[in-house]
């Protein structure tokens, strides 16, 4: 069975691992690094429970290799929260009762916070078509775009 | 889901990866943005001794304009296309149909060439590609051969491409003045594969007639199914409801695709007639602003 040397940076701190090459992302994080922020949802590239932001672009570590991410910078939502203060995206989530179940949260707040990095001030519109990735199966989508929105003059 | 075991390489130039396909034969498969080739892997519907991943190979991805000709390299992510303020302005279908695709973390993991190369029937570009005009340019062991769109689609999931070929480039005509295209897709979801979907390039002449028209249909049978008749049928005419709506008749009579959970035959082809006439008359209109 191939195995793989890797190193990747997780939430800013340098790791690394020995890897199968069938090893998904999301295994790698979760079973491996013992990050289990990162959820496993629909397992067939669906439903977006799994985002991460490799690279700045949020994508599904289900449908990604771990050896793929070789040398990627990933953050996970164990990255959001800064020095004991929750990132604007998660105090809207709090504020604006953005989750029911909370499983498809993890996904929802990393597109988000991809989102907002590129742009400061999405129309409703824009952030709806940013989390068209993301499923959330308690329905709760009007509110996790006012998570957003609060996210979003928060950090504006 | 885990898939079934493997051997991952990751070649640094084009001639590594080629040398990989030559050796491994049927047993290797070039991992592109593995939009469709993981959940097959996953799902264990398909299986692959080694993946060759084409990833980290410099000068692969890029859109620019050079010597008449739209070029994408294979590894550009449908997120760039999305992004690019070129294909906004001037390839109205590309705009049309990049939005429409899988969902936006698909959009940037995927690839424009796996998008194209796949042989997926569902898969959009390959249609769009057809309408364009388009040039793929694939490099093999033995150098550098260009296939154009409307002859690379041999079967499901069969394509032109030889197993030790790799398709680097898609090569489009840049649309002279007065030239406009649209893609028109439903479906029922995000992330959802077309019910039907069809690509119109058009190009008009002085008087506003159809000077050259491409037509491609997307999910309407084994292979993206070009829709040659209804675009000659439109040549040389001033397009108005009536000649819109005959050659939206004549390509959704060309439509073979099969029954499933998005609907049964007729209703397919019934809205591939509906798609048909809005994408004739939304490039038309595109067209003649242009």
């Amino acid at each position: 069975m191939a195995m793989h040397k890797i190193s990747v940076t997780v939430n800013g701190a340098a790791r690394e691992a020995e890897v199968e090459s069938r090893l998904l992302l999301v295994h790698l994080l979760r079973e491996v690094f013992r990050m289990t922020g990162t959820h496993v949802g629909c397992d067939t590239s669906h439903c977006g429970a799994c985002t991460v932001i490799l690279d700045g672009n949020p994508v599904k570590s289900c449908t990604l290799l771990a050896v793929q991410a070789d040398g990627c910078k990933i953050t996970t939502v164990e990255g959001l929260e800064q020095g004991g203060k929750l990132h604007p995206v998660q105090e809207g989530f709090t504020e604006k009762h953005g989750l029911q179940c909370g499983f498809c949260t993890p996904g929802m707040m990393l597109s988000s916070v991809a989102l907002l990095e590129r742009n400061k001030n999405p129309s409703e519109q824009e952030i709806r078509e940013a989390i068209a990735g993301n499923l959330c199966r308690c329905t709760g989508y009007v509110n996790i775009i006012k998570a957003v929105q609060y996210a979003a003059e928060k950090m504006r | 889901m885990i898939p079934a075991p493997f051997d991952y390489h990751r070649p640094s130039s084009l001639d590594e990866a080629i040398g990989l396909l030559t050796k491994h034969g049927e047993q290797a498969k070039v991992l592109s943005g593995g939009m469709s080739l993981l959940p097959t892997l996953k799902l264990r519907l398909g299986s692959f001794a080694h993946l060759v991943d084409i990833n980290r190979i410099p000068g692969l991805d890029g859109i620019k304009e050079e010597g008449g000709a739209l070029r994408i390299g294979a590894m550009t992510r449908q997120a760039a296309l999305e992004r690019s303020e070129l294909i906004r302005k001037k390839y109205p279908i590309l705009a049309d149909a990049v939005p429409l695709i899988a969902d936006p973390l698909v959009r940037n993991r995927g690839t424009v060439g796996g998008n194209v190369a796949n042989g997926d029937p569902a898969n959009d570009q390959p249609a769009i590609m057809i309408a364009l005009g388009a040039t793929l340019v694939a490099r093999g062991p033995k150098g550098e051969r260009t296939i154009a769109a409307n002859k690379f689609y041999t079967g499901l999931y069969e394509t032109a491409l030889a197993r030790d070929e790799i398709l680097t480039e898609i090569r489009i005509p840049v649309p002279p003045a007065k030239s406009g295209g649209a893609y028109q897709k439903l479906k029922r979801k995000t992330g959802d594969f077309a019910v039907a979907a069809v690509a119109v390039q058009m190009t008009l002449d002085a008087r506003g007639a159809v000077a050259s028209c491409g037509m491609a249909l997307t999910n309407a049978g084994p292979t993206p199914l070009e829709a040659a008749e209804a675009a000659k049928f439109l040549t040389g005419k001033t397009p108005d409801a009536k000649t819109i709506a005959e050659a939206a008749k004549m390509a959704a009579a060309k439509c073979n695709p099969s029954a499933d959970h998005r609907g049964s035959v007729e209703y397919k082809k019934d809205m591939a007639r509906v798609l048909a006439a809005r994408a004739l008359q939304t490039a038309f209109e595109r067209a003649g602003r242009g």
